[in-house]
């Protein structure tokens, strides 16, 4: 935040004594107007967020302790047993085991692939806007509709991929049937929809980086690889770590696609592909109307987000640091003798 | 070969500057034109894209029972495809118009007022000084961290007190303005407006609303475009809020798209072709602003 700091207004209307009393009057209007202006614009999202956000939040808290159905509304207080009950749940392991499973066949792969679009893209390429657009289209489809889409393609009778696979003499895969088949089908979903959104986000921090660097690269012999590896990942790190921890949150709450992968909702017939976000909301609004033990979930769930996110945090500024990223002393020296060959070409 | 200047000289200043980028290519810099398989590469890219919307077209066109049989019954849709939206827009599960009219609605008023709260707001943070200013900047931001499952189930509690389970308000109050949206323009105001502008419209006796409006808005049109643009994309897509507030008889769009997919006979060509009418607006909207929409990505992204 820069820190120059204006001309209070009031001051250049202070100058001027009040003759009469309406300038006076109106004076006062104008200094209180300064004064409480600015908590005025700013209350619309603290009201809002206090009466959907934080209210919510700890009311979940409360929620979470009792007995609490949806018809009956609150019951007796109950301790931890929501907890428990939800621990002593066989769903609840599988949804946290399918949860995993998806964010990470989800995330790792598309963070890779992004960086690799982004890499394409980050080329004095011929109507640019036009390949941004194309990465960027599947964003703007639903992601009910990329399921619904998903769901037939990957269809256990008569799908696409099905089809394709036996048709170069592969087995046939049972999507709805093998846990992980299913996880790998919700995955593509997901990384349908976001791969080319977190591209253009790794362009953006492509295209800051120095010029001069990759010169400086070729003239020391560095292939296209190479230069990618030492020069691009290094020099977009903190952007690696922003995709990553979003990517993080957007993959453990998933929902929409694991809900509409199958007609009945229910995450497979042996709960193969229920995310805690089903779970969350087949517990509280769909079978069960059990609200106390969705609020636990739901607790439960922010605290697995939060654990991940940190962890998450830590091992990607491990990772990009401890790289063979050049030093800073390095990427100078790189930059002098690059200076060197074209003054002397 | 005649050096630079000498082309500025006789062939002017856009000669020269192409000159220069061409003598630059041979060094293997920035400005070379990359190599036609990267071109073939991101064309792949971009039709693996195009393939599910083209799949929900051909499976929308197709005849329910042949799609049971073969996973693609043929390569091209037809205009069967049309009979398959009339059937959908007829639908008795629910009322498709309804439906359309809903999401609308929803999308509208949530980008309105987010944009003109997330303004206001940024406004505020970037341009006003108050005390607290940085602290409360800095809450906003903290907002974004925290999952929205977290509060769902005392907000439903909430909603229905107030005996608004079914209704729109339900979906559209707890999202009238955002912490991402507030953020957004506090960054863009921060650098788009000058304090010059603010002060000369104060020394003229302008009221710190009107110096909002006739000032500070101008000044946040592109920023305000974008986010109205991306609301308008969350909110048309929007599937788990609405799903727990709205019912079967007063559904968004997506809600609808899945009711059909509820019928003792799944019509996978009857669903996709709602799928594809849910997706065509949003496909119209990034036809005319989806260049907008890549900018607004990339840019909030080298601030963000």
């Amino acid at each position: 935040m820069p820190v120059k700091s204006p001309v209070a207004p009031e001051d250049e209307l202070d100058p001027l004594p009040p003759k009469t009393r309406r300038v006076g009057f109106s004076q006062t209007l104008s200094r209180w107007d300064v004064k409480v202006s600015p908590y005025l614009y700013i209350s619309p999202f603290f009201i809002l967020f206090l009466i959907t956000g934080l209210f919510p939040i700890l009311y979940t808290g409360y929620v979470s302790v009792h007995q609490w159905q949806m018809l009956q509304g609150q019951g007796d207080f109950v301790g931890f047993k929501n907890f428990t009950d939800v621990f002593g749940q066989p769903d609840f392991w599988k949804s946290l085991r399918n949860t995993f499973s998806i964010f990470l066949l989800s995330s790792i792969p598309q963070v890779i692939a992004a960086i690799l679009i982004a890499a394409l893209l980050d080329q004095n390429l011929r109507a640019k806007t036009f390949w941004r657009m194309g990465v960027l289209l599947p964003y703007v489809v639903a992601p009910v509709a990329v399921g619904l889409i998903f769901g037939r393609l990957f269809a256990d009778q008569s799908g696409l991929i099905n089809s394709w696979l036996t048709a170069i003499g592969l087995p046939a895969v049972q999507w709805h049937v093998s846990p992980l088949a299913s996880h790998f089908a919700i995955a593509t979903m997901v990384n349908f929809r976001w791969t080319g959104y977190n591209a253009l986000i790794f362009l953006a921090a492509m295209q800051a980086v120095p010029r001069e660097l990759y010169e400086a690269a070729i003239i020391d012999g560095a292939g296209r690889v190479r230069q990618f590896f030492s020069v691009t990942i290094p020099q977009i790190r903190a952007t690696v770590i922003f995709i990553v921890i979003t990517s993080t949150i957007g993959g453990l709450q998933i929902f929409d696609e694991p809900r509409v992968f199958d007609s009945t909702g229910q995450g497979g017939a042996s709960r193969q592909w229920l995310t805690m976000t089903l779970y969350l909301y087949n517990t509280g609004w769909s079978g069960q109307y059990n609200l106390g033990r969705a609020a636990a979930i739901a607790w439960l769930l922010f605290l697995l987000i939060l654990a991940i996110g940190m962890v998450n945090f830590f091992v990607t500024q491990r990772i990009a640091t401890g790289s063979g990223a050049p030093s800073k002393r390095e990427i100078k020296a790189a930059k002098q003798r690059y200076d060197a060959q074209r003054k002397s070409a | 070969m005649s050096s630079i200047p000498a082309i500025q000289q006789s062939a002017g200043k856009g000669a020269a500057r192409a000159a220069a980028r061409r003598a630059n290519r041979k060094v293997g810099g920035y400005d070379r034109r990359p190599h036609v398989v990267i071109y073939v590469l991101l064309a792949l890219v971009v039709l693996i894209g195009l393939l599910p919307l083209y799949y929900t077209l051909v499976i929308g066109s197709s005849d329910p029972v042949a799609i049971a049989q073969k996973a693609l019954p043929q390569l091209f849709p037809d205009l069967s495809i049309f009979d398959k939206f009339k059937e959908v827009v007829n639908a008795q599960s629910f009322s498709f118009w309804q439906a359309v009219w809903n999401s609308v609605i929803i999308a509208v008023v949530v980008s309105a007022s987010t944009v003109m709260f997330s303004t206001l707001a940024g406004f505020a943070f970037a341009k006003l000084r108050f005390p607290g200013r940085r602290g409360l900047l800095v809450f906003v931001i903290a907002t974004m961290a925290v999952p929205t499952q977290l509060g769902v189930v005392p907000l439903y509690i909430v909603m229905s007190k107030l005996g608004w389970i079914g209704h729109l308000q339900a979906v559209i109050v707890p999202s009238l303005v955002g912490a991402f949206g507030v953020f957004w323009m506090t960054q863009y105001l921060e650098e788009a407006l000058p304090y010059e502008l603010i002060e000369a419209a104060r020394v003229d006796g302008a009221s710190m609303f009107r110096t909002f409006w006739a000032i500070a808005l101008p000044a946040a049109r592109p920023a305000a475009a974008m986010l109205a643009l991306f609301t308008f994309v969350a909110q048309w897509v929007n599937f788990f809020w609405p799903s727990i507030v709205l019912n079967n008889q007063n559904p968004t769009l997506p809600l609808a798209v899945r009711l059909l997919q509820q019928n003792y006979f799944v019509d996978y060509s009857l669903i996709m072709a709602g799928v594809f009418l849910m997706t065509l607006p949003l496909l119209v909207l990034f036809a005319f602003a989806g260049r907008q929409l890549v900018a607004g990505i990339m840019a909030g992204a080298v601030k963000g």
